[in-house]
C-alpha cells in the first residue's frame, strides 16, 4: 500500500513539477504581486491591499476592452465554428479537387498570425488595398474599416475568424470520418431528408468535438490578440483593444507591473469560469460513445 | 613541460587581460531599415580597431519599443547593457527606475564639458533633466511637408503653403474627385494610427502652446490653443480635404508615391525612402506656421547605464563620445536621413556636399531653430498613450475637441501627480 503510493507520486511528478513551476506559481505570484504597488528604481514597492482592485473597477479603459472582449467572443466563435463545420461537411463529400480544398482551407492556420496580420492590413489599407480596389470599381466610395470606431473590432474580427475556422474544420473532419457510414444509410432507408440525417444524426454525433472546438475557441477569443499590434494597436481609442492586449500594454508599456497582475488575476478568473461553466454545463448534453 | 606551458598562457593572460578587460554591449533600435543596422555595426568595428582596449557588442534590440523594454526588463535582471539608444521621450522613464548615469559625471576635462554643449539646443530639450544631461542625441529626427510638384502644377501652385490657412486651402485645390463624387486624390494626409500626438505636436507648437511643463511633471492638454490645433486637424477631414477617420502611419508613404495625396507629414527619417522611390518630382517644406513656425523632435538618444564597473562606464562614454562627433555623426546622417545632432557636423565636408547635391535634406536643420522636445512626461508611454485615445477619439467624432482634451487632461493629472 505504502509502495503504491510512492510509486503514484513518482509518475505524477514530472507533469506536477512543470504544472507548478509554470502555471499554479506564476498564478500565484500573480495574485500577489497585485495587493502591492508597483516598484520603481526610486519607489520600492508598498502593501496596497484592494488598492488595485479600486483603480480597475474605476477604470473606464478596463470596461471598455471587457466589453469589446465579449463581443469579439460572441462575434468570432460561433461564427467560426458555423464556418468550420459547414467547410468540414462540404470537403468530407467525394468531389473532384477534395484534397486542393482541405488544404486551401487549413492554410491561413499555418500562416504566423503576424503574416496574416500583414496580409490583412493589406486587403484593409485605404484608397488602394483590395477591398478599396475592388469597391472602387463599382463606384463605392474609400473606405476606412479600422479607422473608424465603429467598424475597427469588426474588422479585427474578420481576421480571426479567417485565421480560425480552418483550425476547427480539420476536428470536424476527423470526427466526421469516425462516423460509422452504416448510421446514415440506416437513417436513409427510413426516408430522412439530409437535413434530418444532420441534425438528428451527424451533429448528435459530433458533440464531443464541438465542446472540444468551442473549449478552444473561447480560450483562443482571449488569448489571441497578436494581430492587434500590427492591425490598429488598439486604436482608435481603444474600440478595438481586448484584455489580453491591454495587460501587455500596461505591463510591457506602461511598466506598471502591479497593475498588470491585478488585471491577470481578473483574465484568470474569467477563463476560469468558463472552463468551468462549459465543462460542468455543456458536458450533460454531449453523447459520448 | 605541459604545466610549464599551461603556466606560461596563464601568465601571459593575466598580462593581457588589463588590455582586453572592457566588454560593452550596447542595444539599439532601427526604426527606418536596413541600411540603419549596417552603418552602426561599421562605426563600431572601426571603433574597435581603433581601439584595441575595448569590444563593443552592439546588439539589434528591434523597434524603439522593443529596445526599451529589452534593456528595462535586462537592467531589472541585473544585466543592464551599459550603453543604448532609447528614444529622447523615455528618458524620464529611465531616471525615475534609476538606471541612467548624467553625462556630466564623466565629463571632467574641459574638451568633454564642450562636447556636451555641443548640440542644437532643441535636441537638448529632451536630453535634460535639472541642468544635467542625461542623453546624447544620436537618431534625431523631425516631421517636414513633402509634396508633389507635378499635382501641384496641375493645381497651379507654386511653393509649399507657408501657413495654415494656406495649407488647407491648397489641400482643397488638389482634391480631386471622379464623376461618381469619391475622392482619387486627398489634399494632405496627416497620419494618426499609433501615436498620432508627435504630428499633432507640429500643430500645437505652431499655435504657441507647450504641451508640457515643469520638468515633465505637468501636462497643458486642456489649453485653448491645443483645443484650437485638434479642431483645425478634424475640420481637415470634415471639410473633405483629407480623408476621415485613423490615417495609417506606415502606409504614409505609399500613398504619396500612388498619388492618393498631393501632400503628406511625415518624419524626416523618410527621407532617404521618398528620395528613392516617389515616381514624381516631389518637395520638402517645413510644417506650417500659425501663430509662428513650430514642430517637435523626435527619434532616439544615447543613454549610458548605471551597473557597469567604472572602467566600463568611461568606456562607453568615450564610444558615445567618438561616435556623436562630425565625422561618425555626418556618415550615420547620410545613410539614413537622421538629422545630424550638431552645428559643427553641418560644417564638415561630408555633409556640406551631402546637402549641396541634395538641398531638401537642409529643410529638417532649419526646421531645428523653431524646433521643441517631444512631448515627453514621466511615466510617460502612459501619459501619452492617454493623450492619443484622445485625439482618436476627436478625430472619429467620438467627442469634440474640448471634451476629448479635458478628460484627457484630468487623467494625465491623475498618473503625474506623484511625481510633483
Amino acid at each position: 500500500m505504502q509502495r503504491n503510493w510512492i510509486h503514484a507520486w513518482l509518475l505524477l511528478s514530472p507533469a506536477f513539477v512543470f504544472l507548478l513551476a509554470f502555471t499554479h506559481i506564476p498564478a500565484v505570484t500573480t495574485l500577489w504581486n497585485s495587493l502591492f504597488t508597483t516598484p520603481r528604481g526610486r519607489r520600492p514597492s508598498r502593501w496596497a491591499g484592494l488598492e488595485n482592485y479600486e483603480t480597475l473597477i474605476a477604470d473606464p479603459i478596463f470596461w471598455k476592452v471587457l466589453s469589446n472582449n465579449i463581443w469579439f467572443a460572441l462575434g468570432t466563435i460561433p461564427t467560426s465554428i458555423a464556418i468550420a463545420l459547414a467547410m468540414a461537411l462540404w470537403v468530407n463529400e467525394k468531389l473532384a479537387g477534395r484534397g486542393f480544398l482541405r488544404m486551401a482551407y487549413f492554410t491561413p492556420t499555418v500562416l504566423p498570425m503576424i503574416a496574416v496580420a500583414n496580409i490583412w492590413m493589406f486587403f484593409y489599407t485605404p484608397g488602394f488595398g483590395l477591398i478599396d480596389q475592388i469597391t472602387g470599381r463599382f463606384g463605392l466610395p474609400q473606405s476606412n474599416i479600422l479607422g473608424q470606431p465603429d467598424t475597427a473590432l469588426w474588422g479585427v474580427m474578420a481576421v480571426t475568424i479567417w485565421k480560425e475556422a480552418g483550425f476547427f474544420m480539420i476536428f470536424y473532419l476527423a470526427a466526421l470520418q469516425t462516423i460509422p457510414p452504416s448510421l446514415i444509410e440506416a437513417a436513409r432507408i427510413e426516408g430522412a431528408g439530409p437535413w434530418t440525417i444532420f441534425r438528428r444524426v451527424t451533429f448528435p454525433l459530433l458533440m464531443p468535438t464541438t465542446l472540444f472546438v468551442s473549449i478552444n475557441a473561447v480560450v483562443n477569443s482571449f488569448r489571441m490578440v497578436d494581430h492587434i499590434f500590427i492591425l490598429t494597436g488598439g486604436g482608435p481609442d481603444n474600440a478595438s483593444s481586448l484584455l489580453l492586449f491591454y495587460i501587455y500594454e500596461v505591463a510591457f508599456r506602461f511598466w506598471d507591473t502591479a497593475y498588470a497582475a491585478t488585471l491577470t488575476v481578473i483574465l484568470l478568473a474569467i477563463l476560469g469560469l468558463l472552463a468551468i461553466g462549459q465543462f460542468f454545463l455543456f458536458d450533460r448534453k454531449v453523447h459520448y460513445r | 613541460m605541459i604545466s610549464k606551458l599551461k603556466a606560461a598562457v596563464a601568465g601571459l593572460a593575466l598580462m593581457a587581460s588589463p588590455a582586453l578587460a572592457v566588454d560593452l554591449e550596447f542595444y539599439f533600435p532601427v526604426a527606418v531599415g536596413g541600411a540603419a543596422a549596417n552603418t552602426i555595426e561599421e562605426l563600431t568595428n572601426e571603433y574597435i580597431a581603433a581601439n584595441p582596449g575595448v569590444n563593443i557588442d552592439a546588439i539589434y534590440a528591434g523597434s524603439y519599443q522593443d529596445t526599451v523594454a529589452k534593456a528595462l526588463t535586462a537592467a531589472r535582471g541585473g544585466n543592464a547593457p551599459q550603453l543604448s539608444v532609447i528614444l529622447s521621450v523615455d528618458m524620464y522613464t529611465l531616471f525615475d527606475e534609476d538606471l541612467i548615469h548624467a553625462f556630466d559625471d564623466f565629463a571632467t576635462t574641459d574638451e568633454d564639458k564642450a562636447w556636451l554643449k555641443s548640440f542644437y539646443p532643441s535636441f537638448m530639450e529632451n536630453s535634460m533633466i535639472d541642468g544635467k544631461t542625461y542623453g546624447i542625441p544620436f537618431q534625431r529626427s523631425t516631421p517636414v511637408l513633402y509634396y508633389n510638384k507635378e499635382a501641384f502644377a496641375e493645381a497651379g501652385l507654386t511653393d509649399a503653403p507657408a501657413t495654415w490657412e494656406e495649407m488647407k486651402d491648397y489641400a482643397g485645390k488638389l482634391t480631386k474627385k471622379d464623376d461618381a463624387g469619391n475622392v482619387t486624390q486627398w489634399g494632405v494626409r496627416i497620419p494618426s494610427s499609433g501615436f498620432p500626438y508627435w504630428l499633432f505636436q507640429g500643430l500645437t507648437t505652431s499655435n504657441g502652446a507647450t504641451l508640457v511643463t515643469d520638468n515633465g511633471t505637468k501636462t497643458n492638454f486642456d489649453d485653448p490653443k491645443v483645443v484650437e490645433a485638434l479642431e483645425y486637424l478634424v475640420s481637415l477631414s470634415k471639410d473633405g480635404v483629407m480623408a476621415p477617420g485613423i490615417i495609417e502611419w506606415g502606409a504614409t508613404p505609399k500613398a504619396f508615391f500612388e498619388g492618393q495625396t498631393a501632400m503628406m507629414w511625415t518624419s524626416t527619417g523618410n527621407l532617404t525612402n521618398v528620395r528613392k522611390n516617389a515616381p514624381f518630382d516631389f518637395g520638402v517644406a517645413m510644417l506650417p506656421a500659425n501663430k509662428r513656425r513650430g514642430a517637435p523632435t523626435g527619434g532616439g538618444n544615447f543613454y549610458l547605464f548605471k551597473g557597469g564597473s567604472d572602467e566600463e562606464t568611461k568606456a562607453a562614454f568615450d564610444f558615445i563620445k567618438w561616435i556623436s562627433q562630425p565625422t561618425q555623426a555626418a556618415k550615420w546622417s547620410i545613410a539614413t536621413g537622421y538629422v545630424a545632432p550638431s552645428p559643427a557636423t553641418w560644417d564638415s565636408k561630408e555633409m556640406q556636399d551631402y546637402a549641396a547635391d541634395f538641398p531638401p535634406a537642409l529643410v529638417a536643420r532649419d526646421q531645428l531653430e523653431h524646433a521643441v522636445a517631444e512631448l515627453s512626461t514621466y511615466e510617460n508611454q502612459r501619459v501619452t498613450r492617454i493623450f492619443n485615445d484622445a485625439l482618436h477619439a476627436a478625430i472619429t467624432g467620438d467627442k469634440s475637441a474640448a471634451d476629448a482634451l479635458a478628460e484627457a487632461q484630468a487623467k494625465a493629472d491623475a498618473v503625474l501627480k506623484a511625481y510633483r
